[in-house]
């Protein structure tokens, strides 16, 4: 199976092991990610405002690339994915903003949100199956408890991004088992860990992040997972006692791809 | 209501698609914010000032800049209201203006480790700067 693949400016930067190990698994599990030809940075965040044209262009022409070589369309990074299959509701439910970008863009086809976005948790999930991924897995991770982190951006807003019961997730929860390994329910698994104000307000963001950790921490959780960059480094920076690693590291870790702690 | 104050409403309304007249004074979306402490007007009270055309006090709120982009409000919304999409839209209509960019390219390099991500940096423009 061949799917088109957007990394993201920060998967090709300060988060290379969410990339490296999203594709070395994706080979194990018999799937082709192709990188999108020349893809622009999402811009982090969606601008719900209906009259933000040209920041959601970049995710248009991923969309676009995609529909073109009639794959779907394949994200990591809880951001990208956001901000992309936002863009692409927006371009399948508002006529005059997609009329907008078609005229602006001018392609030979117009383009209507046609493309199917994935996450790489939803590819697992509805593409390979984690019953096919148990099966491939040869180094259960056996007795690990680990908290599933969702953030935010994962799954709000629902209507838009379908991907689970927003205040009752599991599709991380049944990756986490799918890999041999115990899931951590917390309650502050679905709550925001401060985001960009990281950059403003350190204060905040290590007050909010604290709160998970310690909530995953209290929990019994020794280990933390996350698909966000973001959340990663706020939760990491801000001291969490529990080490967090990104889902495809240990994905990788109980395909055989990746030594145990090696990053 | 004047003349001035209407149009900033109606171009509020027609930007984030949002009708904040459905609000039921619920309060749900100011109990879910995470960034609740950190703001002088709440939620509730943008959706709740909007409304009644008292928006000035809002574009010179810091308030502004403390959204996370979380959406818990949007999704928690008994009555969808979404009120952050209308902390988007009087954010908007301020970095919009010639010169009010809440965050520039020189300010960077004093916030910033050699650790943090560049998803933090350009969700911050995306959201600070026009």
């Amino acid at each position: 199976m061949k799917l088109s693949y957007f990394p993201g400016c920060t998967l090709k930067t300060k988060a290379k092991e969410l990339d490296f190990y999203a594709r070395k698994c994706a080979e194990v599990l018999g799937i082709t990610l192709e990188e999108i030809e020349n893809w622009q940075c999402c811009g982090g965040v969606f601008t719900t405002a209906k009259t933000e044209i040209a920041t959601k262009l970049s995710s248009v022409r991923a969309l676009k690339d995609a529909k073109a070589k009639e794959q779907a369309l394949v994200t990591v990074c809880s951001a990208c994915h956001n901000v992309i299959k936002q863009t692409n509701h927006a371009m399948q439910t508002d006529a005059e903003f997609a009329s907008k970008v078609n005229n602006y863009m001018a392609p030979e086809e117009a383009y209507n949100g046609e493309t199917a976005v994935y996450h790489y948790l939803e590819m697992l999930r509805d593409l390979v199956g984690f019953d096919a991924i148990k099966e491939k897995v040869v180094n259960p991770l056996s007795g690990k408890k680990i908290a599933a982190y969702y953030g935010c951006l994962l799954l709000r807003p629902n209507s838009v991004m379908r991907m689970d019961d927003p205040e009752n997730p599991k599709i991380m929860e049944d990756f986490i088992r799918a890999i041999g390994a115990e899931p951590v329910i917390y309650p502050y698994r679905n709550e925001c860990c401060g985001g960009y104000i990281t950059l403003e307000s350190p204060a905040l963001s290590k007050k909010k992040s604290n709160t998970v950790s310690e909530s995953a921490q209290n929990a019994g959780a020794e280990l933390m997972v996350t698909a966000c960059p973001l959340c990663r480094y706020n939760l990491v920076k801000n001291g969490s006692e529990i080490p967090v690693v990104y889902f495809t590291e240990l994905l990788a870790e109980a395909l055989g791809v990746k030594e145990a702690g090696n990053e | 209501m004047n003349k001035a104050n209407e149009n900033l409403r109606e171009e509020i309304i027609r930007m984030s698609g949002v009708n904040p007249k459905k609000c039921m004074r619920c309060g749900k979306c100011s109990a879910t914010c995470p960034a609740f402490d950190e703001m002088e007007y709440h939620p509730h009270q943008f959706v709740n000032m909007v409304e009644s055309g008292d928006i000035e006090p809002l574009l010179n709120s810091d308030s502004l800049y403390k959204c996370l982009s979380c959406f818990a409000c949007i999704e928690r919304c008994p009555r969808s209201v979404e009120p952050a999409k209308l902390v988007e839209a009087v954010r908007l209509s301020v970095i919009r203006r010639q010169g009010e960019n809440h965050l520039t390219a020189n300010d960077i390099p004093a916030l910033i480790d050699d650790e943090m991500p560049q998803q933090a940096i350009v969700s911050a423009f995306r959201k600070y700067t026009k």
